[in-house]
């Protein structure tokens, strides 16, 4: 089951560069919020910042607090542990290329030393599945690499990957970005299906797709959050003018 | 008027592309023709030297017909296996350090300008530096010094491998895109074993050319020896006394006053170049086993 996630006076710098700037939000549990808001305005900043993967750039700094459930993810856990629990999908669908499609699902699992192959083979079925990618690929588990799927098929693994792990959060960084219309419309419908299993946040360039999937909608601006509200709200009344500016295309 | 301009521009243009097409085929046959050149020779004056005894016999004293190089080849397969253990590991793992963990630091710049310096000491000189090492020093208790040895042989060819599979290691890994790491990451792997099954392992068959390149190298080098494994007659397999090279023995059978040892030379060239085609195809065999259809 998914968790909330409350996030209070949460600050990232890059070096010098304030990118974000006191955030406070509440992400409900098995929903999908979405955010939107013109390039660099810290949007996937916030989401790295939700698996500590934000720190894995030399001269990031992060302050505040973030709560995952019951978790302070900055005071009482290790990045590693957090990021198992805390699923991330990618802009560009990035497979581990020398892997097969199995071993790429298996991976989170296998290099973190789990190897009983009867319970592995359960789990790849079961997250293929999830991500609607089994009947697909199901014949050439072991034979084909991850990196020969379309670039699609290769987000949904992706998301298999991610999903592989059991997490309580999937993050999505602009996940559509790079695919097709028709590869995008399965990653919404993906998106729809897995809010009941999983609390989902998603970055996004495209306002109709936050319209689609999400419950909830935040917009970003210059590295602070200007509006969270409804969905609906947002795009039919949002309270504040810049957000009212952004979404009928005055700029960004 | 126009038209005319026209045809005269993409007739221009055609003569520009069927010349720069030329230039680039002429460029390669130079490049491909030193080493067809080499290899014909090879063939046409080392054949006839080959035989049976040549791959079962010891040498034969002078004056004596027949004999061979066996000890010689069975030597040089030991001093580059040493080589490898001394040289695969270390290169790698300072690749590793470069790229992975020690980036923008002090330490790596001097590792790395140490590697790039190191791969131009000229291989001589890395043989007297082993020798002043090892084999120059009176210390009866440690094992392998103090005296001419297939060991010190093998760790002067181990030196010189280090740089060239330190700097093809480091980057290939610079070449694995970041999106790969930060998978390995969000997934919750820690460091260290994103970077050995992940990153390394993407870069692998780089590193794997990189450490055959080494090798190739090395396994023709005769100067580094003179000082360390000596050469030998008779057959020996211990890491512990002298021991025959092919480089060295056709370096002294080339420069001898004997026909007979003379032809053995350029059987011993042609050996040794086979021998190094054929151990880098074998790696590059086992090693592509394995590897996924559709893989980039």
């Amino acid at each position: 089951m998914g968790v909330g996630i409350e996030v209070s006076s949460l600050n990232a710098w890059y070096g010098n560069n304030h990118t974000l700037q006191d955030i406070n939000l509440n992400i409900p549990a098995n929903h999908a919020t979405a955010l939107i808001g013109p390039s660099g305005c810290g949007k996937s900043t916030f989401v790295r910042c939700l698996n500590r993967m934000h720190e894995t750039n030399p001269i990031a700094r992060v302050t505040g607090t973030v709560r995952i459930g019951d978790l302070d993810i900055y005071a009482d856990a290790k990045p590693v542990q957090i990021r198992r629990r805390v699923g991330m999908v990618f802009q560009r669908p990035n497979p581990f290329p020398t892997m097969s499609i199995y071993d790429n699902v298996a991976s989170g699992l296998k290099l973190n030393g789990y190897s009983n192959r009867r319970v592995l083979d359960e789990i790849v079925e079961r997250s293929l599945n999830d991500s609607a990618l089994w009947d697909e690929v199901k014949d050439d588990l072991r034979k084909k690499s991850g990196a020969s799927l379309s670039g699609g098929q290769q987000q949904r693994l992706c998301i298999a990957r991610a999903l592989a792990v059991d997490p309580e959060v999937l993050l999505m960084d602009e996940p559509a970005s790079a695919l097709d219309p028709v590869s995008t419309s399965k990653i919404e419908d993906l998106i729809f299906q897995l809010k009941a299993q999983y609390t989902i946040v998603i970055v996004t360039h495209n306002m109709q797709q936050a319209a689609r999937v999400a419950e909830k909608t935040g917009f970003f601006l210059n590295g602070r959050m200007v509006e969270f509200d409804s969905t609906h709200k947002i795009f039919t009344n949002p309270s504040d003018k810049r957000t009212e500016d952004y979404i009928t295309g005055r700029f960004g | 008027m126009k038209k005319g301009q026209s045809s005269l521009r993409s007739r221009m243009r055609q003569w520009t592309d069927h010349t720069v097409t030329a230039l680039a085929v002429l460029a390669t046959i130079l490049v491909i023709a030193p080493l067809a050149a080499v290899f014909a020779y090879l063939l046409f004056r080392g054949v006839s030297a080959l035989n049976l005894d040549f791959f079962t016999q010891i040498p034969k004293p002078p004056g004596e017909p027949g004999g061979g190089m066996a000890n010689a080849i069975l030597g040089s397969a030991i001093l580059l296996l040493l080589a490898s253990i001394v040289g695969v590991p270390i290169g790698i793992g300072a690749g590793i350090y470069l790229a992975e963990f020690g980036r923008g630091t002090k330490l790596a710049n001097g590792v790395r300008f140490t590697a790039d310096v190191l791969n131009g000491v000229p291989s001589i000189v890395m043989g007297v530096a082993v020798y002043a090492l090892i084999v120059f020093p009176k210390v009866s208790f440690l094992p392998f010094v103090g005296h001419f040895s297939a060991f010190s042989g093998g760790v002067a060819l181990g030196f010189m491998m280090i740089p060239t599979v330190c700097r093809t290691t480091e980057e290939m890994l610079l070449m694995v895109p970041h999106a790969v790491r930060e998978a390995a990451l969000g997934l919750g792997v820690p460091n260290w074993r994103s970077t050995l099954s992940i990153t390394v392992k993407t870069a692998s068959p780089g590193i794997i050319t990189g450490c055959m390149l080494a090798f190739a190298r090395v396994a023709g080098e005769t100067a580094p020896l003179i000082f360390t494994a000596f050469g030998n007659q008779f057959w020996s397999t211990s890491l512990d006394r002298p021991i025959a090279a092919l480089p060295l023995q056709i370096y002294v059978y080339a420069l001898s006053p004997y026909d007979d040892w003379r032809r053995l030379a350029w059987g011993g060239a042609l050996v040794l170049i086979v021998l190094i085609v054929l151990a880098v195809s074998l790696v590059r065999f086992v090693t592509s086993r394995g590897v996924l259809k559709g893989t980039s």
